[in-house]
């Protein structure tokens, strides 16, 4: 992703009301932490596979990797990562897993969603060339969620509906190195 | 088609009760619409991918049903198509009622479920069925259908919101803002969806290779529908399988700007069940949520034809077939604007396509309740994201109505002869009338003095409105003494000699110009040979418009052939064809596909030209723009001034000639305010027919509230509009060529 992509994806995040805040994969409990609000609970994120890029990144203590159904309806926020990000779209992939991925990120008022610059993807044909592969061979259950919930049915537009009111976006940069050599900035692929 | 007097009350009780709330919400949409798609920089390649990709499933659909069989069952759900409507009821109350033993069954939207009418079949069978749709929620609790098929509660107000909750829930101080309107029913709902046995969805689209659906959500109820139980049932038309998971993405592309006008919805959700997730324990909480119950979850799609499959053998229903329910059509429809879904649909569906839909899945009786209220305009058929030729399919269907019922008591002998062969004889007389326009003009020319003098006699008007169903309160069109085509003889033809001319044209006698409105007639001979062309004006067939608008698909065919006919030696000699009347050019650009031989359609589509396009090609390649009338040049109301309200006809924007006018104008020095609305509302002759008279003014108003005050001279290229013009703004517009062609 070059750095006009990622300039493009948090756009249109703000454009719908996104916040997003972004940093190394050093700093993501740290970012989570300032994004979530109490009670949270969460699934653990990334460790799922060799890639380096998907190395597991600490979430703060406060949330509840293992929460109880009690919990997750407790809970103000639930962070999860997502798999993949559309910048065209601003839209983030979600993937339903055993772990509660989906019941996590909906019945919340604020989803937190951590994902890997890597993990972007210019526009839509690119998501579902990923997709087609992921559905066929894994049977992958993935909602592209773009921004909050959002209904028209009660005489105005109004964000927060059945799902999260609110969504935030914690953006992993690829490159540590460059990035602690010259914040906010990040090399074009 | 009758001229029945319960239609325009209830049309008009329709247009009082919801036509504001309709009117508002649908114009927000249309607007954004054009707004969402205008940034697409691919829409056009978009469109004909999400085309193809239908064309392909609907052509090979026996092949993608087993195909998705196969995926779904692999994966350890199952797959039941059922036959009808009463097959799927009672698959699905069998399975939620008998063997799962259900109390609460959550549904999230789907008109598919709605069609069947599934929620009436499990309620007869004990079981509870809750819309979590925070729009259907509504209708559900006010019993009522829905009005638009994206946003079913449109009709309502925030109020009739407010004081139906107040009464349902027995509340003192019921929520009144949009917010805790929201509130108050996600929390109902919430609590609702946690004790829920059965989710029940639709599906957007399906993927034949992995059995993945797709739902096109904003709220989050279909997710937490699906999440929330461990059955879900997914209730979907055959005709939503595609081949491929690839073949979901032009479909999400377009189908959120096409609608509603929003790039995309919240919620894309890609299923391919049964789903990883655990399913939360809300009675049993304090378990962890991770407890590998997604193990337990069960997964049922149920197909349903209903009448699809023999679309799909219907050569001119079947592309109802590749309609995604987007809502385009309904939005960018002028009559839907005003009356909604209530008026402007059947038993389901509404909005142009629903004529489709009705006529296939319930029968032609059903379309007839409301297929005259589709004028083919043709404004949807640009919006339309899988370009189904949505009029046409009102024309074909409005044609087997008419054939369908022929009532031989009928006392038609006084227009026995203007009649067409072709047609049935029980038509009623506003269909003839209307359809036999070129007869009944001819012979209004022929005794103009007289038939324009009785036309515009009270009692008469009284006594031609019940037989013919024309309202009194229109002005008939006056029928001019000479025909445009008599004048251009008797001037001694051509003052442009051949050989000395840039081109060489023939001006279309359209029906219209040659027989009322000759003036536009005359001023378009003036500026294409003040512009150096060699005009003539030969004496041809009328294009077949009137009938087709009728839907006497026999009748236009046979026009189409006769016009045809007289046109196609100038063709030959390599002559333009120029058009004034820009529904007679749609004519044979658009429909004349569908009438005519592929090489004739082509030929005369490639050879004809609107005039005030053929003026804005002509000023392209060297015209000189001196020659024809600026602003400043003249006198008297006509040409006062630079300023100019210009309406461009519905179907010249279809056909992509709406804006010629406004770069001549421009060109010339005017200053041109265009107008917004898609359609006048007159519609060639729906406008007169004393059923819709309201309702074609209340279309207009826009147009009123945009032009009404105005100084500026207005300017329209339609016969129909300027009738419509007339009557909105109390004053007299023109063409646009009368504007800029010079003086006589």
């Amino acid at each position: 992703m070059s750095l006009a992509d990622r300039s493009t994806f948090k756009r249109r995040l703000d454009s719908l009301g996104v916040t997003v805040t972004e940093g190394p994969p050093s700093a993501c409990g740290e970012l989570i932490d300032e994004a979530a609000g109490d009670p949270a609970v969460g699934v653990p994120l990334g460790g799922g596979g060799d890639d380096p890029t998907d190395a597991p990144v600490a979430l703060p203590d406060r949330v509840e990797t293992d929460p109880t159904t009690a919990e997750l309806r407790a809970a103000h926020t639930g962070v999860t990562d997502a798999e993949l990000g559309v910048v065209a779209y601003g839209s983030v992939a979600i993937e339903a897993d055993r772990a509660g991925t989906e019941p996590v990120s909906l019945f919340v008022d604020r989803h937190v969603v951590v994902l890997r610059e890597a993990d972007l993807v210019p526009d839509m044909p690119d998501a579902f060339e990923w997709l087609g592969p992921k559905a066929r061979d894994e049977s992958a259950d993935v909602v592209f969620a773009t921004g909050p919930s959002a209904t028209a049915d009660m005489g105005g537009l109004v964000q927060g509906a059945h799902g999260p009111k609110e969504v935030h976006v914690v953006l992993l940069r690829d490159d540590e190195a460059a990035d602690s050599a010259d914040p906010g900035v990040t090399a074009d692929e | 088609m009758s001229s029945d007097a319960a239609k325009a009350d209830r049309i008009r009780e329709l247009m009082a009760a919801e036509g504001d709330a309709v009117a508002a919400n649908t114009r927000g949409f249309n607007e954004g619409r054009y707004e969402s798609t205008g940034r697409l920089d691919d829409y056009e390649e978009l469109k004909g991918e999400a085309r193809a990709i239908k064309e392909d499933a609907i052509g090979r659909l026996p092949e993608l049903i087993e195909q998705v069989r196969e995926s779904v069952e692999a994966d350890g759900g199952t797959v039941y198509v059922a036959d009808d409507a009463a097959d799927a009821n009672r698959y699905i109350t069998e399975l939620t009622a008998r063997e799962r033993d259900a109390d609460r069954l959550v549904k999230s939207k789907s008109m598919t479920s709605e069609e069947i009418e599934v929620n009436e079949a499990l309620e007869a069978e004990g079981v509870e069925v809750v819309e979590t749709d925070l729009g259907e929620w509504v209708l559900q609790l006010a019993d009522e259908a829905p009005s638009h098929i994206v946003a079913p509660a449109i009709h309502k107000s925030r109020e009739g919101i407010s004081e139906l909750f107040a009464e349902r829930f027995d509340l003192d101080d019921p929520p009144e803002t949009a917010e805790e309107l929201t509130v108050f029913a996600r929390e109902r709902l919430g609590e609702l969806i946690e004790d829920a046995d059965v989710g029940m969805t639709g599906a957007n689209f399906i993927a034949a290779d992995s059995g993945t659906m797709l739902l096109v959500t904003s709220e989050g109820n279909a997710r937490k529908s699906v999440t929330a139980t461990d059955t879900h049932v997914a209730v979907a038309g055959v005709e939503k399988l595609v081949p491929t998971v690839e073949d979901f993405s032009p479909f999400v592309e377009l189908i959120g700007r096409s609608g509603t006008g929003q790039d995309v919805t919240s919620y894309i959700s890609t299923l391919t069940p049964p789903v990883d997730s655990p399913i939360p324990d809300f009675q049993g909480d304090e378990e962890p949520l991770a407890d590998g119950s997604g193990d337990d979850r069960d997964f049922h799609l149920v197909l349903i034809d209903n009448g699809r499959m023999a679309m799909r053998d219907d050569e001119e229903l079947k592309e109802t077939l590749y309609c995604i329910r987007c809502s385009a059509c309904a939005n960018a429809c002028g009559n839907f604007q005003s009356v909604g879904g209530h008026a402007f649909g059947g038993e389901t569906y509404s909005g142009g396509i629903a004529t489709g839909w009705e006529a296939g899945i319930e029968g032609l009786d059903v379309a007839a309740e409301f297929n005259d209220l589709c004028t083919g305009c043709s404004r949807c058929v640009p919006a339309c994201p899988v370009g189904i030729d949505i009029p046409w399919i009102n024309t074909v269907v409005r044609d087997r109505i008419n054939r369908g019922e022929v009532d031989s008591r009928q006392t038609d002998w006084l227009f026995e002869e203007l009649v067409p062969d072709e047609e049935p004889a029980g038509l009623d007389l506003g269909t003839r009338v209307v359809g036999s326009y070129e007869t009944v003009a001819k012979l209004g020319s022929l005794t103009a003095p007289i038939a324009n003098r009785l036309a515009d006699a009270g009692p008469l008007r009284a006594l031609a409105e019940r037989v013919t169903g024309i309202d009194r309160r229109r002005d008939l069109p006056e029928f001019a003494s000479e025909p445009l085509v008599d004048w251009f003889e008797r001037r001694g033809g051509a003052a442009v000699p051949a050989d000395e001319a840039s081109r060489e044209a023939v001006l279309y006698p359209d029906t219209a110009t040659n027989y009322v409105d000759i003036d536009r007639g005359k001023a378009a001979v003036r500026a294409l040979e003040a512009l150096g062309v060699h005009v003539r004006v030969p004496d041809l067939s009328g294009s077949g418009r009137p009938p087709l608008s009728q839907g006497m698909v026999a009748t236009a065919r046979a026009s189409a052939e006769d016009a045809y006919a007289g046109l196609a030696p100038h063709v030959d000699a390599g002559r333009d064809v120029v058009v004034i009347e820009p529904s007679d050019l749609a004519m044979f650009r658009r429909e004349y596909e569908k009438l005519l031989p592929e090489r004739s359609f082509e030929r005369l589509a490639d050879a004809g030209y609107d005039v005030m396009e053929y003026c804005f090609g002509l000023l392209e390649n060297g015209g000189d723009p001196a020659a024809l009338r600026a602003p400043a040049e003249g006198t008297g109301p006509v040409a006062s001034g630079t300023r100019v309200a210009y309406h461009p006809h519905c179907q010249a924007r279809t056909i992509g000639v709406g804006e010629h006018a406004t770069a001549v104008m421009e060109r010339l020095g005017y200053d041109v305010r265009v107008s917004e609305t898609e359609c006048c509302g007159m519609a060639g002759s729906f406008g007169y027919k004393t059923d819709y008279y309201e309702l074609s003014m209340d279309v207009g108003e826009p147009l009123r509230e945009q032009f009404g005050d105005t100084d500026r001279t207005v300017v329209a290229s339609g016969t129909s509009c300027n009738e419509q013009l007339d009557a909105l703004l109390e004053s007299t517009p023109m063409h646009p060529v009368e504007l800029i062609a010079p003086r006589e």
